[in-house]
This record gives C-alpha cells, structure tokens and sequence, in this order.
C-alpha cells in the first residue's frame, strides 16, 4: 500500500488547525474516509498478531508453560499473592537462571498472610526440568498469579484454561461460518421460494433473545458430560445461534455476484448449479468470510465466559477462563483476592486483539464491499 | 403508515410462534424435570408429585402440551412457576421493570456520551484527541462486560462510594418515598455504567465514521459553497444526517442490551428478567423459562418495531414500501 502524501503534512506545521476552522484543516490532513494510516495499522496488525500468537502457542504448549497440573491443590498455601519476580543480576544468570522470587511462608493462617523470606532466593532457569522458567528443585513452589482457596495456581490454570477459551472461537466460527455460508450461497444463487424460506428461519434466530436462548439450551447439556463432549455442545449451542447473522450477509453478497457476467458466463458453458454455487460465487465472498471471522471469535470466547461465569459451560474439574473468573462472584474472595481476576485481563486482551485485527484487516481487503457487522 | 404497522405486527406473528416454539422445545429436551429433583426429596409425598404432574399436563405428548401453552398464553396466563408457586406472569411482571429501567438508563447515557464524543473525533480526526479516545472506545468494546462489573464492585468494595451489587439497601422498605428513589438510583448507578460502556465504544465509532463520510458529500460542498460557516454545516446539516441511522441502531441497541443485563443481572446480583431467567433454567422451571423467552423476545420485537418507527418519523425520504420489502 503507497504512503499517502498526507501522513507527512499531518505531523508537520500546516495540520494545526486555526481556530473556527476545524474542519477544513482536518480534511487536508487524513485520508479521506478516516480509515487508520497504513503505518499505523501495520504496526497495529503486526502487535495483535503477535499478542494472540503468543497466547495460542501458550495454550499449545500447555503442560511445558505452566508449572502444575491445573488440579494440584497445594493445600499449605491458599489464597497466596501473587510472586513479586525479579530480574538476576548477569553474573549469576548461567548459575541460578535469568530471574529469581523469594520464598513465602504464611504467617497467619487464618487471615492468609504470607511473607517473604529475603534471606532465600529462587532461581528460575530456562527449561528446568521441562518447563519454560521453573526453579531448580520441585519443593521451591512458585506461585506466579497466586492461588486460589485450594492452593492451585492460578497461572497453570490458566494456562490450561486457555486451551478451552482460545479453541472454542476457532472451532465456532468454523461452524457457524461453514453453516452461514452454505445456507448464505442457496438463498442468494436459488432465489425464490427457498430464498424467501432460508431467510425467515435466519429472521427467527436472529430475533431470539440470544443470551436468554443460549441459557435455555445450556440446560440441555446433561450434567454427567465429558468436558470434551461438553466443550463441543456448547460451541455448537453457540454456533446455531450465530449462523443466521452470517448467511444473511452472504445472500446478500450472492445474489448481487449471481448477477455478475462470468457467473452468467459459467451458466451460459452449462456449469451445473453446485459447481456454480462453490466453486465461482463462493470465493467471491471470502474477504468478508475472513473478517467476519476475526470479528466473530471474541464472541464465542465472550459467550462461553459467560456460561461458564455462571456455572452452565466448563465445570470443574476442567477449567476455561470464564470458569476460573466465577471465583470472583463470591464478594469476600473479590475484596480480599484481586488476582483471582487475571483470567479476566486475558479474556479482554484476547477480545482486544482479535477485534484490532478484524478492523485492520477490514480496512485492508476492500473496504466499501464488507458491510461492518 | 398504519398499513406498514399493521404489516409489521402482523409479521411477528409467526416470529413469536417459531422463537416460542424453539425455546419450548429445547427446554423439553433438557434432560430430567424440575419434579424428578422433587422426586427425590423424602419429605414431600409421591402423592403430591403425581398431582402436580398432573395439574401441570405433565406426561402428554410434546405438541399438545405447547398448544395447551399457547392457548392459555393467549388468554394472558403464562402458567405457574414450578418452583416458585406463583403465577408466571405476575412473576416477570416484578422484575421486568427493573431490567428495562437498567436497560433504558444504559441507552440514553450510552447515546448522551457517544455523539457528542463521536462528533468531537470526527473534527478532530487525526490529532491526538481523536487517536486518545478511539483507543478508549476500542478498550471499552473490547473489555466483558462481567469483567468490567468485577472491577467496578471492586472498586465500590475499595471506596465504599456505591453498593456492592443488589438492587435496593436492607432497609429500602423504611425508606421514604425519595429515599427510596434515590436509593434505587445508587443501586443503578454501576450496573448502567457497565452496560453503557460497550456500546458506547461502539456507537462513537460509526458517529465518527458516518461524520466523516457525510463531510465529503456534494450537499456538504453546496452549503459551504452558499457561504455557511463550518458551525452551521456540522450541526444543521451534517449532524441531522448522521443521526438518522442512529434511530434504527437505538432500538437494536435495546435487544443487546437485554442480554448484556441478563448477565450483568446475574453477576451483580439485581433482581431482574436475566437473573429470574437463569433460577428458571437451573431448576428446569418450564413454564417460567417459556414465559421469560417470550417476553424477552416481545420487548426486542418492540424494540425493532420502534426503531422503524423512529426512522419513518425522522427521515421523510424512507419510503414505506420499500422498508417493507426489506423486512
């Protein structure tokens, strides 16, 4: 993309506005439509890729980022603090590891207060005994994000969580987006009745309350489920209500590309319909497929937070990120533990990334043909 | 117009009958019922549970029972709530104000923030008053809003300045009449805060981006070329234009404003439609999930129709029947 002349004279002397005279300075300064410069937005795309990069690989590599298994209760330090960590000094990095914590011991049990012991330090090496940073010896415990009242670390279940929360969006936008799409593609390219039919039942599902529908179909979940087959029940619960927004767009797009001369072309050669259908109208769609779907995964991950918030999604044993945030509904843990609030930090800055990347790229595949959600 | 209202109400005929439908058969399908858990508890009679399967048409076949359902909804009786003895519609009728209260609140302080901020950045697009509060609007659309609730309970159990959570104080019914309005309002301060919050990221962004498209068209030029000064354009011209979408967008807004106080309600623990909606769903209460879906989806309807409405009122140029056709 070419460097607009304009980003220069922004930043220089004649972008200052005089006063009364707001808009004409504005409108010599920026890109016509206010679309965010393409330096910006490169460095914008490059940050949420590299943020969401690291979260996936993080939930990929589970077992080797965190310390613990997410259900290793640690029963002599509930309710721990998070580990202040501190950067070694280079001279003691090859004996004891990049950075060090302090040890803890609790002081009062009934109050949960811990204190440091600065006599002591942990060191945490790379790669110690299969784990990204972790100490030397497995009876130095290191409680990163602190603990929750049994004594597990909240940094591995996090870590674990996120398997749950980052995979539900993929997987849901898959679904929803190949439902939506396929259903999009008929209703647009056959028209007529089946058109008329596709679009009334997308109408339905999209005049549900969804958040109240979505709870009453995760009384459905049985209670005795295994979490991986619940894990699939909720995203397809959640993509079932999701599709009907997709294939509305798509119609839209279809039935004005079935019009297009080479489609009228590939009709005139005698391309059956299907071939039509998928393999020339299809792909016309697919910049708005691409952000659709980056805009669309934070709400399956929004979505399944919530239900597991509320005890309808995940349930212990296994965590997700919204699971792990229904500690903090008890209003004694939110006052006198904050950090059990952390899964909600990852929740937003995933929400964050996504959404940045989706509105770059947007910006960046044909902007005037991608309707914004 | 009353032929495009007649229209319009007579198309949510047959959305309520699929969405109630829908939601009837699902709650059908959940496995175990409220009276297998009343089952199980020694201290109430067999007896008793067979007569009030019974009293609730339990047993028959699924199409039935959702005629029976329909029929008497119809008449303007919901059924009664399972668990809570009591009849499903007087039930909703508590706390259903409430969640439009919070629901109405968040939308005009969601709307008495975002245009005029949104106009603010479309001047000064570019500048680092525009690039500071884009951010913040993309933090606030990006940050859940439960998340959003945990931190601000936080903050009220730190400062001690609002409730934490609830809808009214232990001693609201000692109150006086103002006292309990006011105590109301305090109680509705958070809750509206965290619901504005999202949308109003939202909103600021299109009014930011509907200023700018609107400032590059050709009655734009003519006005500026008859002389008028940029205060004139902006807020006669422009802003009339820009705002006209915005109807629309209200009245949607309230649908998703219903779900986002469905949890909001649940985390904040206030007395509202989302709350009883989720007791209804845990204890498999049927008839009071049925009678919370529906009126759930009549408000939204509602809301959608108004918003119609709204646009037809403020723009002469909507043709009614083209705003049929798309329907």
């Amino acid at each position: 993309m070419p460097e607009p002349p304009s980003s220069a004279s922004r930043r220089g002397p004649a972008a200052v506005p005089e006063p009364g005279d707001f808009v004409q300075a504005g409108e010599l300064s920026i890109e016509p439509d206010g679309r965010t410069p393409p330096r910006r937005a490169r460095l914008q795309i490059g940050l949420s890729g590299a943020v969401l990069l690291v979260f996936y690989l993080t939930a990929v590599f589970a077992p080797w980022v965190a310390l613990y298994p997410p259900g290793e209760q640690h029963r002599h330090s509930p309710n721990a603090p998070p580990t202040l960590v501190h950067p070694n000094s280079p001279t003691r990095w090859m004996s004891e590891g990049l950075l060090f914590v302090y040890p803890r011991r609790m002081t009062d049990t009934l109050r949960r207060r811990y204190e440091e012991d600065r006599s002591h330090r942990i060191g945490l090496r790379f790669g110690a005994r299969g784990h990204l940073l972790a100490p030397e010896r497995a009876s130095d415990e290191v409680f990163l994000l602190g603990t929750d009242a049994l004594g597990r670390d909240l940094f591995s279940r996090l870590v674990y969580g996120s398997r749950v929360s980052l995979s539900i969006g993929i997987v849901g936008v898959v679904i929803s987006l190949a439902l939506g799409t396929i259903v999009g593609v008929i209703a647009g390219y056959v028209g007529g009745r089946t058109d008329n039919l596709l679009m009334r039942l997308c109408e339905i599902l999209m005049a549900l309350p969804s958040f109240y529908f979505l709870l009453a179909l995760a009384a459905v979940i049985p209670p005795g489920l295994s979490p991986a087959a619940t894990f699939m029940l909720i995203v397809v619960l959640m993509s079932f209500i999701r599709w009907a927004g997709f294939a509305r767009v798509i119609r839209g797009m279809v039935s004005g590309i079935r019009e297009l001369e080479y489609v009228q072309a590939a009709r005139a050669l005698g391309v059956p319909d299907l071939t039509t259908m998928f393999r020339h109208v299809m792909p016309a769609t697919l910049s708005y497929t691409v952000v659709a779907a980056t805009l669309a995964i934070p709400g399956f991950i929004l979505g399944e937070s919530a239900l597991s918030l509320l005890g309808l999604g995940i349930q212990e044993p296994s965590t997700s990120w919204g699971s792990l945030l229904a500690d903090a509904q008890n209003l004694k843990n939110l006052d006198k533990y904050p950090w059990i609030l952390a899964p909600g930090v990852c929740i937003a800055i995933t929400t964050m990334a996504f959404n940045f990347l989706g509105d770059r790229l947007r910006d960046r595949l044909d902007p005037r043909s991608v309707p914004r959600p | 117009m009353l032929r495009f209202l007649v229209r319009r109400l007579a198309q949510m005929v047959p959305l309520l009958l699929g969405i109630t439908f829908l939601s009837f058969l699902i709650v059908a399908l959940a496995p175990g019922d409220f009276f297998s858990s009343l089952a199980l508890n020694p201290s109430i009679p067999p007896q008793a549970v067979e007569e009030m399967k019974r009293e609730f048409g339990y047993g028959q076949p699924l199409v039935v029972r959702y005629l029976a359902w329909l029929w008497r909804a119809l008449h303007g009786d919901l059924g009664i709530s399972v668990g809570h003895r009591v009849g499903v519609l007087s039930l909703i009728g508590q706390r259903v104000t409430n969640t439009l209260i919070l629901a109405v609140a968040s939308l005009i302080v969601t709307w008495a923030f975002a245009i005029p901020v949104g106009v603010i950045v479309a001047i000064r697009r570019g500048q680092v008053s525009d690039r500071l509060l884009s951010l913040l609007a993309f933090l606030g659309m990006s940050v859940p809003n439960f998340f959003l609730a945990f931190l601000l309970m936080r903050l009220a159990l730190l400062t001690g300045w609002f409730p934490v959570g609830g809808s009214a104080s232990f001693d609201y019914d000692t109150l006086s009449a103002t006292g309990k309005v006011l105590d109301r309002l305090h109680h509705l301060i958070l809750p509206t805060i965290v619901l504005s919050v999202s949308g109003m990221g939202g909103l600021m962004r299109l009014m930011r981006g509907a200023i700018l498209d609107l400032m590059r068209s050709d009655f734009v030029r003519t006005a500026r070329a008859k002389g008028l000064g940029e205060r004139v354009v902006l807020f006669k011209h422009v802003l009339r234009n820009a705002l006209n979408p915005f109807i629309t967008l209200a009245g949607y807004e309230l649908g998703s404003l219903l779900g986002g106080a469905a949890l909001v309600e649940n985390v904040m623990n206030l007395q509202g439609l989302g709350a009883l909606m989720l007791d209804a769903v845990l204890s498999l209460d049927i008839y009071l999930v049925m009678g919370s879906v529906l009126i759930g989806s009549l408000m939204l309807l509602v809301g959608n129709l108004l918003a119609d409405i709204g646009l037809v009122w403020s723009d002469p140029r909507i043709d009614f029947t083209r705003l049929e056709a798309t329907h």
